[in-house]
């Protein structure tokens, strides 16, 4: 879309922590997606007034496209301080485009445990599934070139905002 | 040829291909590693998905207990499949012998090796005749590098002492025979370290220590004095020709770690040890399982360093 402002983040926070705030639980396990994913978690989870400790998760070692463009750089530990079983789940990702980050988080999420229900939160969703997956939580439903990132920053402020670069070949 | 030619380790896009020496290795690199085995401490879930398909095969030409079983846990937590083979050399013909095996175990649609050998340069002979997309890791050969040996000291030290900008390290006993020496001063070299010192008499030192940028000393307080960082070298009796040394007694009294040396360090030094350690030979059980000891937690960080090195090599074209 070219020549339309690009989503502002801060706007669309809001909108999910309202589409949110009625659908959890204390006892609802949120858990961020690195990098973008974290922080919007970061931002959800005292909003949300939640019970159980941030999670947070790295993929990298369940990513599909390891063959092809090896390991990411700056992998971190996932860390969830809860347990898993039986919990209600909210995966959060800044966006939503393939599917194939979502689908190594769940792949990544069983091997802690059984989760009675998993969840999808996203500020912005780009469309172009590559999988059968979707968002119950989403801010807004954009278009962007196939051949564009849309890229979540955040500021020395801690402000989110969406920027556009070139999609790694 | 498709690797690099300044550095055969890398491929031409300057990442880890094999591991084959810790010396040259670019900074970004042993950072990178460092970085990435962090991820793999302490973690919840034991195995990852990441090598799931790959065959790696540890190939030993010189006995090694804990190095395989460690490079064998890594490569298994990656749930890479694990060949292990102890394969022994005759001391006639090895040149052919050696590449023969490799040729074998090339055949046998090996990802990776895991190569440990008595004969510095082995693992690098190895690395310049197997097919392009198998990578190659050192895992000790003969006097010359243990690069994860290394990389796991860097790891352990920067766990405790979180930066290497203002450390004064000390390396002591057999370092003529050591690869982990070698290996550690290379190290500690990229990654900043401001003083490293060896403490050996003059017979257990390689000639022109002093080029690799190290300080020498002879005596253990004059050299331990203030020093952050202290790393224990195995006395090497089966690598020894001749009578570099009186006997072991006399190593340690001169050289052995005793909790009355190790008080001329900082209060807070820690101790290395590469292991298996001689107890009362290079350093006494006091020390070796007291407070300043870190010997078992390098065991436990050299899976999550094995681990690291083979993600990120692995996943190199």
């Amino acid at each position: 879309m070219p020549g339309n402002p690009l989503p502002d983040a801060e706007q669309l926070l809001t909108a999910l922590i309202e589409q949110m705030r009625p659908a959890v639980g204390p006892a609802t396990g949120l858990i961020g997606i690195h990098t973008g994913g974290v922080w919007v978690a970061e931002r959800l989870h005292p909003a949300l007034k939640l019970q159980t400790a941030l999670a947070t998760l790295d993929v990298s070692y369940y990513r599909d496209d390891y063959e092809a463009r090896g390991l990411h750089r700056d992998v971190k530990r996932s860390e969830i301080p809860f347990e898993i079983e039986g919990r209600d789940i909210v995966l959060v990702d800044d966006v939503l485009f393939t599917g194939r980050t979502i689908r190594a988080a769940l792949n990544e999420l069983f091997d802690y445990g059984r989760p009675a229900r998993v969840r999808l939160a996203t500020l912005v969703d780009r469309g172009g599934r590559e999988l059968p997956i979707a968002a119950q939580f989403s801010g807004v439903r954009v278009e962007i070139d196939a051949g564009k990132s849309l890229d979540l920053t955040r500021g020395a402020d801690g402000r989110l905002a969406f920027v556009l670069a070139e999609r790694a070949a | 040829m498709w690797l690099n030619p300044s550095n055969p380790q890398l491929n031409k896009k300057g990442e880890l291909h094999h591991l084959l020496t810790l010396e040259g290795l670019p900074a970004e690199i042993l950072w990178q590693i460092l970085d990435t085995a962090k991820s793999f401490v302490g973690t919840k879930v034991k195995k990852v998905p990441l090598l799931r398909g790959k065959s790696v095969f540890n190939v030993f030409f010189e006995p090694s207990t804990r190095t395989r079983t460690t490079f064998e846990i890594a490569a298994k937590r990656l749930s890479a499949d694990v060949i292990n083979l102890n394969v022994t050399v005759s001391s006639q013909s090895k040149g052919e012998s050696l590449l023969d095996t490799v040729d074998n175990l090339s055949a046998m649609h090996a990802d990776m090796f895991v190569v440990r050998h008595g004969e510095s340069g082995a693992p690098h002979f190895i690395a310049r005749h197997v097919a392009p997309d198998i990578h190659v890791i050192n895992a000790g050969d003969g006097r010359h590098s243990h690069p994860t040996q290394g990389l796991l000291d860097m790891y352990t030290i920067r766990h405790y002492k979180k930066d290497f900008s203002s450390l004064r390290v000390a390396i002591v006993g057999d370092v003529l025979h050591s690869r982990v020496a070698r290996s550690q001063i290379h190290a500690f070299a990229t990654l900043g370290c401001p003083e490293i010192r060896v403490i050996a008499p003059k017979t257990l030192l390689p000639a022109q220590v002093e080029q690799l940028g190290v300080h020498v000393f002879h005596d253990m307080r004059q050299g331990l004095k203030d020093v952050d960082v202290v790393t224990m070298l195995r006395l090497q009796n089966e690598r020894m020709q001749g009578a570099l040394l009186p006997s072991a007694q006399e190593f340690y009294k001169y050289y052995g770690l005793t909790e009355d040396k190790l008080a001329a360090a900082k209060p807070d030094a820690i101790v290395l040890h590469p292991g298996p350690m001689n107890r009362g030979v290079e350093i006494d059980s006091s020390v070796a399982d007291g407070k300043q000891s870190v010997i078992l937690p390098q065991v436990t960080f050299g899976i999550a360093i094995r681990m690291a090195v083979m993600s990120i090599m692995a996943g190199n074209k």
